[in-house]
């Protein structure tokens, strides 16, 4: 900018196009490009004692448009050809959609190459341990999503990781994340996790115990799924139009789609 | 006359103000020694919506033949969609100079594949397959990615109309961040405000696509077109479409005027307040 | 002193400048549209009001009374599309009472545009305004800095372009009540497809000379359905800390006590349960 001030400041003598003395270096202009965008939707991910089961909302958002109704966030990993027949592992991504679909991308190439390379699977265990170092790998240009990572593992048990943007993770046995995360995660935590429910017949005042969580039944859990985006589509603006769901068992995954309020 | 040589018969800056050097590169004092080198911040000569249907057997593509530069309608006949086969159109908003170099590259991605395959035929059984819609759709949006995460964007907003390898009717989007999303009507910029509801209520989803003829798809486009040169600044009423048949192939008109337009609002409008003759 | 209370401006620009945010308003995000018939004047909203991307209400009204047959539809910062209403309906009505008179649609667009330029764009409040009076059916649209604007048709807020793309497409010269009240509910229908600011229901009011037609809800296209579970707590699920239990003997030295059948709420008392 300094150049442009220049030529209007009052001067006895005239400056020329090119520098007569070292001028004092101007500050880097700012950069007006940001590489991110919010695409809106929400994801949950409940795990049973043998199944998990990983949900997303399908309508793609920018700003108060709607890109498209139907933008799945679920994406089957491993498994054979383009379409990942017979694949084990779930990744759920929501945030910027276009790092979601790079990320899915390097996942499952890595999962189908560690079986071309060891001629087995790879367990949920390793696979999400993995994710996670893709994630860190772009610690200073992160994936601008939420990552839920869903299968059965070694044990035949229901197991479900979440993450953050930069890698951090852990295995849980339910967690909301998107638009509507702050919406759906106290549902899910009084509701899977029995916080702030007691036992009615534990005792008087302050004997009372507070329920324990035990792994709920797939009927329940599917249920549970279903009231809790109805819910978050009342709410929450960016949430609605479809629900896709995945149950992933020892058996393979189940997909299912089923409309959501489209306003 | 001064005692300066090197400064003789050069443009004096109280004159012509002070050269903007910002577009050199670091050598020639274009940035100041340790400054980022600086890329496309922003868009300079754009065209404005592209708008596509898809129908029970193809696409309809359209976009106005204006390039705007700012405010000024400053090119009245930039052909915005590019037939890359008879299997693809791709519609351009945005920047027409990146639209250009897009242009260029597909080009150059047409020429090879020519050479792996054989020419415009596209036969199965004997393994010589065209690039489908699709697999352009999937590389220009890896293009838009990889540009964005190169901070060097390509400042467009892109559809691409056309077949997916099993000649179904295929339609998709790729922006300036690398975000691709698919739907049976698309609209880029104004476009996905002013048309998308009129082509959505036509298109609702993936059956009534299926269900759509193509005179119906061209006529709610032809619609769009003329919405958007109602309410669009930037927009013209010359445009151009493309059809992409499975049966008949590409279809591209590049001069197409709009018709049947209607200002019969305007005969009662009287002041905009108290005046009322 | 009349208007608004300015004293703690200085105090907020400095917590302001060390980074305290601006207090988040509920805005109407909102469609709202207006369009004129043979013989009357229809304007239309949708019912969902939202703070940034949450749902505030699911079923507000964005049409607000100003005079028997003059009505607005209101976008913007609710809190001043309500009170910049209220303030310029009742004045209308003391200009009315002075003059004797009908109150018009002019008087009331002219007040509006006033009041708003008056406070530079500071009160968000934009505007449809429509009525019958004695020089016939008139529309308006009233921007928050001031400025208006006169037109057959009218759209406004986050969904102003999805409703217009309808009446570009639907319009024409002459129309009557039916075909208004449909071109406009079709208008609004677009804002709550299309676009996130808006959604819910469908109001519409229709002004004739004759008299003035508030359709509340008139579609109702996003009802919740059933949810799938119950979620009824067993009674005793919250821990109880301590208990005091007051009897109505005790509460009737100081109240009037007075019993309603078992379980039964009284006459305009039943809380609405959402189902």
């Amino acid at each position: 900018m300094a150049s442009l001030f220049s030529a209007s400041l009052p001067s006895s003598d005239p400056s020329y196009s090119f520098n007569q003395a070292p001028t004092t270096a101007s500050e880097p202009r700012q950069h007006a490009f940001y590489p991110y965008t919010d695409n809106g939707g929400s994801t949950l991910g409940i795990s049973g004692a043998d199944f998990t089961i990983i949900a997303g909302d399908t309508r793609s958002t920018s700003g108060y448009n709607i890109n498209t109704r139907y933008a799945p966030k679920l994406f089957k990993i491993g498994g054979d050809g383009p379409n990942n027949e017979n694949a084990r592992i779930v990744l759920s991504v929501v945030g910027f959609a276009a790092d979601g679909r790079a990320l899915k991308e390097r996942l499952d190439t890595v999962v189908k190459m560690y079986k071309y390379q060891h001629g087995k699977d790879i367990s949920v265990h390793a696979c999400a341990q993995r994710l996670s170092h893709l994630l860190y790998n772009k610690r200073f240009f992160p994936f601008y999503v939420t990552a839920i990572l869903g299968g059965v593992d070694d044990e035949g048990k229901g197991a479900l990781y979440s993450y953050d943007p930069v890698g951090s993770y852990e295995r849980e046995q339910c967690r909301a994340a998107g638009a509507a995360a702050s919406l759906i995660m106290p549902f899910l935590d009084n509701q899977v996790n029995l916080k702030n429910q007691y036992d009615p017949n534990s005792g008087p005042g302050l004997e009372k115990k507070p329920r324990e969580a035990q792994p709920l039944p797939r009927e329940t859990v599917e249920q549970l799924v279903k009231d809790a985006f109805t819910s978050a589509v009342e709410r929450h603006i960016e949430v609605g139009d479809g629900l896709q769901t995945m149950i992933i068992t020892k058996d393979g995954i189940q997909e299912t789609y089923s409309p959501l309020k489209k306003d | 006359m001064n005692h300066l040589p090197q400064a003789w018969g050069r443009p004096r800056d109280d004159v012509y103000g002070a050269y903007n050097p910002h577009y050199l590169p670091h050598s020639h004092g274009g940035h100041q020694a340790g400054h980022p080198n600086q890329h496309t911040q922003s868009p300079i000569v754009t065209g404005t919506s592209v708008l596509a249907v898809k129908y029970n057997s193809g696409v309809v593509i359209a976009a106005d033949n204006l390039a705007s530069y700012g405010s000024l309608a400053r090119f009245t006949d930039v052909h915005r969609l590019k037939v890359f086969n008879k299997k693809a159109v791709v519609g351009f908003g945005g920047d027409v100079s990146d639209m250009q170099y897009l242009d260029r590259l597909l080009l150059s991605l047409h020429v090879e594949e020519n050479y792996a395959g054989s020419g415009d035929v596209d036969d199965k059984e004997s393994d010589v397959a065209l690039m489908s819609a699709k697999n352009l759709h999937t590389y220009l949006s890896k293009v838009m990615y990889k540009r964005r995460s190169e901070f060097n964007p390509l400042w467009n907003a892109l559809l691409v109309a056309g077949l997916t390898e099993s000649n179904e009717p295929f339609l998709a989007s790729a922006d300036l961040l690398g975000t691709t999303f698919s739907a049976p009507t698309l609209a880029t910029g104004f476009g996905a405000h002013l048309a998308q509801p009129i082509l959505r209520r036509v298109v609702p989803d993936e059956e009534a696509s299926k269900a759509l003829t193509r005179e119906k798809a061209v006529e709610a486009v032809k619609e769009c077109m003329k919405v958007l040169f109602y309410r669009d600044a930037r927009s013209m009423n010359e445009y151009s479409i493309a059809i992409v048949d499975k049966e008949s192939g590409v279809d591209l008109k590049l001069d197409e005027k709009l018709e049947g337009q209607s200002w019969a609002f305007a005969d009662r409008i009287r002041g905009y307040g108290t005046q009322t003759a | 002193m009349p208007g608004f209370d300015f004293s703690n401006h200085n105090r907020n620009l400095a917590l302001h400048a060390q980074g305290v945010p601006l207090p988040k308003a509920t805005s109407t995000g909102t469609t709202i549209v207006g369009c004129l018939f043979d013989g009357g004047v229809v304007i239309a909203a949708d019912t969902r009001a939202t703070s940034g991307p949450i749902v505030a209400d699911k079923n507000c009204e964005k049409l607000h009374y100003i005079a028997p047959q003059i009505w607005c539809a209101g976008a913007g910062t609710a809190a001043d599309t309500e009170f910049t209403t209220a303030l310029i309906s009742s004045n209308l009505e003391l200009h009315a009472l002075s003059t004797g008179r009908k109150p018009r649609v002019v008087t009331v667009m002219t007040m509006l545009k006033q009041h708003l330029f008056r406070y530079q764009g500071h009160i968000g409040a934009y505007l449809v305004v429509a009525g019958v009076d004695p020089t016939g059916s008139q529309l308006f649209t009233v921007h928050a800095h001031g400025s208006t604007d006169k037109l057959p048709y009218v759209t406004m807020g986050s969904g102003s372009l999805a409703a217009m793309s309808v009446f570009e497409t639907q319009w024409k010269g002459e129309l009557t009540r039916e075909e208004a009240v449909k071109i406009c509910s079709d208008a609004i229908q677009a804002g709550i497809w299309n676009d996130l600011g808006s959604g819910s229901n469908v109001d519409v009011c229709v002004i004739t000379a004759e008299k003035t037609e508030l359709l509340r809800n008139y579609i109702t296209p996003n009802v919740r359905e059933q949810k799938m579970r119950d979620y009824k707590f067993a009674k005793g699920t919250t821990a109880v800390l301590n208990e005091k239990i007051i009897t109505k003997e005790e509460i009737s030295k100081y109240v009037t006590v007075q019993d309603i059948g078992d379980g039964e709420a009284g006459v305009g008392e039943k809380m609405e349960v959402d189902t």
